[in-house]
């Protein structure tokens, strides 16, 4: 199985560099998994996203589709897009360090 | 005391479900009332035929409560909401019906109205769906009358119900306008917020080429943030725009508005946790899910319906008679894909065998993944198959719930 350094840590991921082990993430870990999507800080929202997205993960199994997000995450999918741009529910799911949605095809 | 049997729903897993169980049980043993809030069967996978002036819509619809067999009660009302803690289910009639066992079976809703700008300016006319019988005669007129011009088929976003239904309606209507000598004056082009043509990667590859063969244009990962009817263009969330003279749409689905207003019954989207294996709810025992209402990981369609409900009643007898469920659902789905000029291609596989090339059922029989006529001949057929056989809840021979694995060639 591949793995990656991330914050100085060596974390399991798949080929698409999704972690595989959500519990080896940690809130350190989150900018510098951001700036590799292209996302140079990290703003409130952005956070209420992550930490909705391990949320969902510890209590579902699986991340959020993006229309879940919109729905319940409290921030609109517009929006998500703005924070995410290129698919908020893959890129939101590499930097909130959980495995790839089962929704995203 | 006989068991009292509700079964939400009279589309097509309500009434193979209420026709199996009445098989299984005396009326003296269980007591089966379906509801539904209208009485127009409608067979869905003709919809699909009435843009394309190939079947007429009265022909696709019947009675509800005809295709129930004797002994099952039909009750006709709006679902208000289910009260889980009390086994009662509330209509909009004022009626409150007590269970001890439930089926849900009432489908996917279409919400147009969550896509900025979808059912405004143009909703039934320069914007429209198949999806629903009214959108599909009103495509026949659109179509019938369209002089040329960019025509655009459109997913908003997964779950949708059938998702090979709009690459068929892409296929036909390649052969629609080249029938009538103008397929040079249109553009059609493909708009899908998956990463290919299908969510399948073998089938995925063999459809996008198939499109290319037709010079349908493909654009992928595009998830539709506004439809724009006066403008004529479809605009993404990250800003790209598709502009369109028609426009075709499969609107956003989620389940029905009643789940959502039954606490513990549904999830965001109103769809309904189920166990993809035993067809038992998560919200109660006592409270079982067939068809697209359900969020297990199959296609939503009438084939994968009709394989739970074979499950899915093997289990309800269980776990009435108290014994632990045992019926296990493989995830079965079998679908014609109409490809135009009388052909067809078939595709066959479950949860974790994606569609592959071969023969169905055996290694003799209809081509799998590959365009023929017979396999046209079986898409016609299943309208029979589909009144006649699967509604009444009789097993098809040589096709069960089980997916079989002798024709596919598997690596
Ligand atoms: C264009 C199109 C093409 C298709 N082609 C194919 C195909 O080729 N092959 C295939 O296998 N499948 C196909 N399908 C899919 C197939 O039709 C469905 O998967 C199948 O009908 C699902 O059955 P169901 O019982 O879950 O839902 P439905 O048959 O839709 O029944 C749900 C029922 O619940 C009722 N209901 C909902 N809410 C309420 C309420 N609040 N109160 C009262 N009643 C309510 C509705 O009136 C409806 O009768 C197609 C679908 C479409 C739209």
């Amino acid at each position: 199985m591949p793995t990656k350094t991330v914050a100085g840590v060596t974390v399991d991921v798949n080929d698409e560099g999704f972690f595989t082990d959500p519990s080896q993430w940690t809130e350190e870990m989150a900018p510098e998994l951001a700036r590799e999507e292209g996302i140079d800080s990290l703003t409130d929202p952005h956070w209420t996203v992550i930490r909705f997205m391990r949320k969902e993960q510890a209590e579902k199994g699986t991340g959020p589709t993006v229309r879940g997000l919109g729905k319940t995450s409290g921030v609109t999918v517009k929006e998500l897009y703005q924070l995410f741009p290129k698919g908020p529910a893959k890129i939101a799911a590499r930097v909130s360090g959980i495995p790839k949605p089962r929704g995203c095809i | 005391m006989a068991h009292r049997i509700i079964i939400l729903g009279a589309g097509t897993g309500g009434t193979l479900t209420a026709n199996r169980l009445r098989r299984e049980y005396g009326t003296d043993e269980a007591t089966i009332t379906v509801v539904d809030q209208d009485d127009q069967h409608v067979y869905q996978p003709g919809l699909l035929f009435v843009p394309f002036g190939l079947t007429r819509a009265d022909d696709i619809v019947r009675p509800r409560h005809e295709q129930l067999h004797d002994g099952i009660g039909y009750h006709q009302s709006p679902i208000d909401r289910v009260d889980l803690d009390a086994d009662t289910v509330h209509l909009g009639d004022g009626a409150e019906l007590g269970y001890d066992l439930l089926v849900v079976a009432t489908g996917a809703a279409l919400v147009p109205e969550e896509t900025e700008g979808l059912t405004g300016p143009g909703w039934g006319e320069t914007v429209n769906t198949f999806y629903t019988l009214d959108g599909a005669k009103g495509l026949e007129q659109s179509l019938a009358h369209f002089e040329g011009g960019r025509l655009v088929i459109n997913i908003v976003d997964m779950p949708i119900k059938c998702p090979v239904a709009p690459l068929e309606f892409a296929f036909l209507a390649d052969w629609f306008f080249q029938d009538r000598k103008m397929r040079d004056r249109v553009e059609i082009t493909y708009v899908t917020p998956l990463d290919a043509a299908f969510t399948k990667p073998v089938a995925a590859a063999r459809l996008g080429g198939m499109l290319e063969e037709r010079g349908i244009e493909l654009v992928t990962e595009f998830n539709t943030g506004e439809v724009d009817g006066t403008g004529g263009r479809l605009v993404s969330y990250d800003e790209r725009e598709v502009p369109f003279d028609l426009a075709v749409i499969i609107p956003l689905h989620g389940g029905q508005p009643y789940v959502g207003r039954s606490p513990g019954l549904g999830d965001e989207l109103d769809f309904v946790p189920t166990d993809p294996n035993t067809l038992q709810t998560a919200a109660r025992p006592n409270i079982f899910a067939l068809g697209d209402a359900t969020n297990v990981p199959a296609s939503k369609a009438g084939s994968v319906t009709h394989f739970e409900g074979e499950v899915l009643v093997g289990n309800i007898v269980r776990f009435l008679a108290g014994e632990t469920l045992d019926g296990s659902y493989d995830g079965h789905a079998n679908c014609f894909i109409e490809t135009g000029f009388g052909k067809a291609m078939l595709i066959d596989f479950n949860y974790d065998q994606e569609p592959v090339p071969g023969h169905f059922p055996s290694t003799v029989g209809m081509p799998l993944l590959k365009e023929s006529r017979l396999n046209h001949l079986g898409k016609l057929m299943f309208q029979w198959f589909y009144w006649h056989a699967l509604l009444p809840g009789r097993d098809i021979p040589g096709v069960g719930a089980d997916m079989p694995t002798a024709g596919k060639q598997l690596s």
